[in-house]
């Protein structure tokens, strides 16, 4: 997605003259672009991650609507003070952008991935936390993350496009639709992407409905607690750890409106569970987010 | 320079005055609140008299980095009219908005909250960048405590700063020697050292940290140097200045004061300053 999202980047900064672009020493073939076209409001911060939130904060102060990257748990641990204090307690329009969410980074090991941030950064005032499942969807997350003008964190991964775009229910968007369905799936993240697969399978077909959760923390409209409501069996998948994630936030929204299932899975990053590392692929196995898993899991539904 | 609440301050017997005359007010809002950061509020009300209240305009932005000199911050602010003396006495009480350390969004004075060390400089230096590149010629003041310079990310920001060449950008460091648990020069080596900072190329000069006069000129100087070097003030001061039994001691860092203490302090003010 990191294509995707520097060409959006391109467009609005080159359109609104607030936006600032702040890398922390990362970009290597994806971001000349934006060094290139936006001048002095492209900034390389150095490999000083707490400074650069707290500079973004100076200047979101000062009117600017300021881009903090990197690579997630960089962007996202390290600086987690910085975000809380200086720019979330003050609602401004810093933005942090963390590539490799999840097992994104693979065999670069586990100080490079980042499957606890959105419970870290989702908790805090102010901010929406906003995770592309597809690559088409960066393009409008970004142009909603600066018309919102709030504190937000945009977790990029790898992801195809969407297969279908059905509707939006508030943060979830529709993305496989079924008449006839026997459960729900609702994902964070390109994970979503595993699920697309399992359901191009025949077996599977015309049988499940898949949301993908564009931002948390969640807001669900009616509609959407309306189709859940009429759903026997939910399945929750992330890659994230069961703390503070996706199939837990959803949990309490559902209880607090009265939604129970016959069967509820949840699925989630596991850590490292045998202390062995590998690449996403790898991981997600190990986590039982890969598709032969999901498979498993959604044959309990029919 | 400044409009206060009482009198416009034209001249250093002016602003001479306000060390007397917010060390009280400092002293009884702490006494009043029964709290302690009464030796670090004391410590650096000068340096607020010789920037804060003399040197900013409107639209510039003046950072309390040490926010546990908040007292300090407030009785500034009540002077310069931006708290009310009715604001002001809510002082640490339930419902207030000025709680031991800053808040935020609720002064305009006061544009973030501060009380973690090591958050104002960067975010200072933020606002010294943004301001680059809206040439409007604002400079930015950022106040922290000597302490605070044991802190990554006041490093991390002077070298932005200095790479950038922030030369927009004030430093002040209230160098009283003394932090949380000790000596500083015990606990980390002195960190807001003028080598040390010049090495990585800021624009250093220290000066009397209780010298109205010299704070105020030093800071002009700074000003008048437009030389893409950002500024730093290491200010020598005394911790709990003006007060006999406070000067120089690490429990005044955290103790209130007893009736017949406040009675003292109060006296020692009196009779230490015009």
């Amino acid at each position: 997605m990191r294509r995707e999202f520097s060409d959006a980047i391109e467009k609005i900064a080159l359109a609104d003259e607030k936006v600032v672009f702040i890398t922390g020493d990362l970009g290597y073939n994806a971001l000349e672009n934006l060094q290139e076209k936006l001048g002095n409001r492209f900034i390389n911060a150095g490999v000083a991650e707490q400074n650069m939130v707290g500079l973004a904060a100076g200047m979101a102060y000062k009117g600017f609507k300021v881009f903090c990257y990197s690579i997630a748990p960089f962007i996202v641990y390290r600086c987690w003070e910085q975000f809380r204090n200086d720019v979330c307690l003050h609602n401004l329009p810093v933005f942090l952008v963390g590539n490799g969410g999840g097992y994104g980074y693979g065999i670069m090991g586990s100080s490079h991935h980042a499957i606890e941030d959105i419970a870290g950064l989702s908790s805090l005032q102010n901010v929406k936390c906003w995770v592309p499942a597809f690559a088409d969807d960066v393009e409008p997350f970004v142009n909603q993350i600066v018309a919102d003008g709030r504190p937000a964190y945009l977790r990029l991964g790898a992801g195809k496009q969407t297969p279908a775009h059905e509707g939006n229910f508030g943060s979830l968007k529709m993305v496989v639709k079924s008449d006839e369905a026997k459960g729900t799936i609702v994902a964070l993240g390109p994970v979503a992407n595993n699920v697309v697969a399992v359901l191009q399978q025949e077996e599977f077909a015309n049988k499940f409905n898949l949301l993908t959760a564009q931002n948390v923390p969640l807001t669900i409209n009616n509609e959407g607690l309306s189709l859940l409501q009429n759903t026997e069996n939910l399945l929750v998948i992330e890659e994230h750890v069961s703390i503070g994630g996706l199939a837990q936030q959803l949990s309490v929204q559902l209880m607090e409106n009265g939604i129970t299932f016959k069967k509820f899975i949840s699925l989630r990053a596991e850590g490292y569970p045998d202390g062995t590392y590998g690449d996403q692929n790898f991981h997600q196995t190990q986590s039982g987010l890969d598709a032969k898993n999901i498979a498993d899991k959604l044959r309990l539904f029919v | 320079m400044i409009t206060s609440k009482n009198n416009t301050l034209n001249s250093f017997a002016d602003l001479k005055k306000l060390q007397k005359t917010l060390r009280l007010r400092i002293l009884e809002m702490y006494f009043t609140a029964n709290a302690g950061h009464i030796g670090c509020s004391l410590s650096c009300v000068d340096l607020m008299i010789g920037s804060l209240l003399s040197h900013k305009q409107d639209n510039e932005v003046f950072l309390l980095s040490k926010g546990h000199a908040a007292a300090a911050l407030y009785a500034c602010l009540n002077e310069s009219g931006e708290i009310s003396d009715e604001e002001l006495k809510t002082f640490y009480k339930n419902g207030t908005v000025l709680p031991a350390h800053p808040a935020p969004n609720k002064i305009a004075g006061i544009p973030f909250a501060t009380g973690s060390l090591g958050h104002g400089l960067p975010i200072a230096t933020g606002i010294a960048q943004a301001s680059k590149i809206l040439e409007n010629g604002e400079y930015t003041y950022v106040l922290m405590s000597d302490g605070e310079t044991n802190e990554g990310t006041t490093w991390e920001a002077a070298h932005y700063a200095v790479a950038k060449g922030l030369d927009n950008l004030i430093v002040m460091v209230d160098k009283n020697g003394l932090q949380g648990f000790g000596n500083t020069d015990e606990i980390l080596g002195v960190s807001a050292d003028k080598t040390k900072w010049e090495a990585i190329g800021f624009d250093v000069v220290e000066c009397d940290g209780h010298n109205i006069e010299e704070i105020y000129n030093q800071i002009d100087l700074f000003k008048a140097k437009k030389n893409g070097i950002p500024k730093l003030l290491i200010a020598n001061t005394t911790k709990g200045k003006g007060v006999s039994y406070m000067e120089n001691r690490m429990e005044w860092h955290y103790l209130p004061m007893k009736p017949e203490q406040f009675e003292i302090a109060m006296n020692d003010v009196n009779n230490n300053y015009v």
